[in-house]
């Protein structure tokens, strides 16, 4: 529907409070339309006219932070990323992220995901201790090297893509899409040397395993993360490291800073290095 | 109770096998008239007629085939069924009661199965 | 077992089989999952019905005969449709859950370019393919034989 004909809007949103309700149930509220309103700018509106009490999760308003996730018209998505006007012009369904128990209205309990998250230890594991914890220089890395796991890295842990996993739908202990794809994000990272560490979860069945490439977890991700692809090439890994063909990369060593050459007389001092 | 980083590379490897010895299969049995394979039901008629079942049971390829197709197919398959079991979240216990199940099963249908293989390629050679 | 910590909103297993507004390979996974539970399920019987060839024709026949008949024809050709889609979908699997044709990680650039979308071209080619053989298996079936 076009801006210019809708002059109202209804929302339907899913509500739930702990003290009061023993099931969740349904809400429906009017409010006014206004040009470039998005889902989240509809649910500050019911709750400054309709609805005090209606909680959500929310911070960036910009599709950065990753709170806002909800489930709208059926399709896990950031309630700042969503203009009302995408979703055709009909009532606008607001419903927490499914997959997770609900604390309150719309507002998921997230913390299972981020304890899967930590259990696959989504950062940088080295056996040079002393040189990330005081460290004398940058790891070196070729810009080839950074796109193996860019792309995975602008992930905002917003659950999207465990809401729209049909796996995880029903199995608790696989690990999902999100840290399966943040893992394979550190194990492409040539400064990294935790596979065999993260492996010990990956083998067994909270791995990729339980992924059949449904995809919906790509389909729906705000940022383009693609956790599917990242989960396949895990696999990938996996198999190699089974059949004994992987290649255990050595951790990036650290850059050496140029010792020789002259610095031109127009080039300033570089600033002091933050690490 | 094995990783399955281990069991689901077997499962892909037992699926390409599959493919072959299955599109085989389905083709002598299924495809008989549209993908005629010269041999494969020398008596003419339908695939099952005893006598075109005999001339296959002489060989030795068939009955290779057959045992292979079947050790292949009863992982593959019942692999796959234990996933979609597990994925329904049992309890850690019912999980290693349904793997023992179907390992059993496996276990029994695969020797009942290659018996009969063996079998039929003995009664087809002695006849 | 992760401990619940509010009102449980699990999909269940309508997130498998339904549950939202999803994409060809989603509908791809649901089928797969049927096909291979029904194979499995005709394998089984299957086993047990054709060894009775090791014990000579008139059992042969008997086993042959007790299995025949219009209704078993049609479930017989459900097999070979579910195992053509099965077979070939399971190609496309192969592949792709082996970290080929879902393309190289990329920059992501709104529009989002996915996995889906590099290997969307084997997912026409797969149902192409199945579809050939389901129509040369349905004119052997019911047609040519």
């Amino acid at each position: 529907m076009s801006e210019k004909t809708l002059s109202e809007i209804t929302y339907r949103i899913r509500r739930f409070n702990p003290e009061r309700d023993s099931t969740p149930h349904w809400e429906e509220y009017r409010i006014p339309y206004s040009a470039g309103m998005t889902v989240l700018d509809g649910l500050w509106r019911i709750k400054e006219t309709h609805a005090p009490d209606l909680a959500w999760r929310s911070s960036c308003r910009m599709g950065v932070c990753g709170s806002c996730g909800m489930l709208v018209n059926g399709k896990a998505r950031l309630a700042c990323n969503t203009q009302v006007t995408e979703l055709g012009g009909g009532t606008v369904v607001v419903a927490p992220l499914p997959n997770f128990d609900i604390v309150r209205d719309l507002v998921p309990e997230l913390a299972p995901m981020f304890d899967t998250h930590r259990a696959l230890m989504p950062y940088v594991i080295r056996d040079d201790a002393q040189e990330q914890e005081h460290p004398t220089g940058e790891f070196w890395q070729s810009a080839h090297e950074l796109e193996q796991y860019l792309q995975f890295s602008y992930c905002i842990k917003c659950g999207c893509c465990m809401a729209a996993c049909p796996t995880y739908a029903t199995d608790a202990l696989y690990s999902g899409p999100m840290p399966l794809g943040q893992a394979h994000r550190y194990n492409s990272d040539t400064r990294d040397g935790g596979f065999s560490a993260r492996k010990r979860v990956l083998a067994g069945e909270a791995g990729p395993w339980r992924c059949h490439y449904a995809g919906e977890c790509s389909r729906v991700c705000p940022k383009g993360v693609d956790p599917a692809k990242a989960i396949q090439l895990m696999k990938r890994e996996l198999v190699l490291d089974y059949l004994r063909l992987h290649k255990e990369h050595c951790p990036a060593p650290v850059a050496k800073k140029p010792t020789e050459g002259k610095r031109r007389d127009n080039i300033p001092e570089a600033p002091p290095p933050t690490v | 109770m094995m990783r399955d980083q281990k069991l689901w590379t077997w499962h892909l490897a037992a699926g390409v096998v599959i493919l072959f010895l299955l599109g085989m299969h389905m083709t002598v049995m299924h495809l008989n008239v549209t993908v005629p394979l010269k041999g494969l039901n020398p008596a003419g008629g339908h695939p099952i007629d005893w006598a075109n079942v005999v001339a296959r049971g002489k060989s030795a390829f068939f009955m290779v085939t057959y045992v292979v197709l079947l050790g292949a197919a009863l992982f593959h398959g019942l692999y796959g069924f234990r996933n979609i079991l597990f994925e329904l979240n049992p309890a850690s216990w019912l999980k290693k009661a349904v793997s023992m199940v179907l390992l059993l099963c496996g276990l029994a249908l695969f020797v009942y199965g290659t018996w009969a293989a063996i079998a039929g390629f003995s009664l087809a050679k002695a006849m | 077992m992760i401990e619940s910590k509010g009102h449980p909103n699990r999909l269940g297993l309508w997130g498998w089989f339904g549950g939202g507004r999803w994409g060809v390979e989603r509908y791809l996974y649901t089928l797969h999952r049927l096909t291979g539970l029904g194979l499995l399920t005709y394998f089984l019987l299957h086993i047990l019905v054709t060894s009775s060839r090791a014990l000579g024709q008139a059992s042969w026949e008997w086993a042959m005969g007790t299995v025949s008949g219009p209704l078993f024809k049609f479930g017989e050709y459900l097999v070979f449709v579910a195992f053509a889609f099965h077979a070939i979908n399971g190609i496309r699997l192969g592949i792709n859950e082996l970290g080929f044709g879902v393309g190289p990680p990329i920059e992501p650039v709104y529009p989002y370019r996915t996995s889906l979308d590099f290997q969307r071209p084997l997912v026409v080619g797969v149902l192409l393919l199945a579809a050939i053989i389901v129509v040369m298996g349905t004119l052997n079936f019911w047609v040519l034989d």
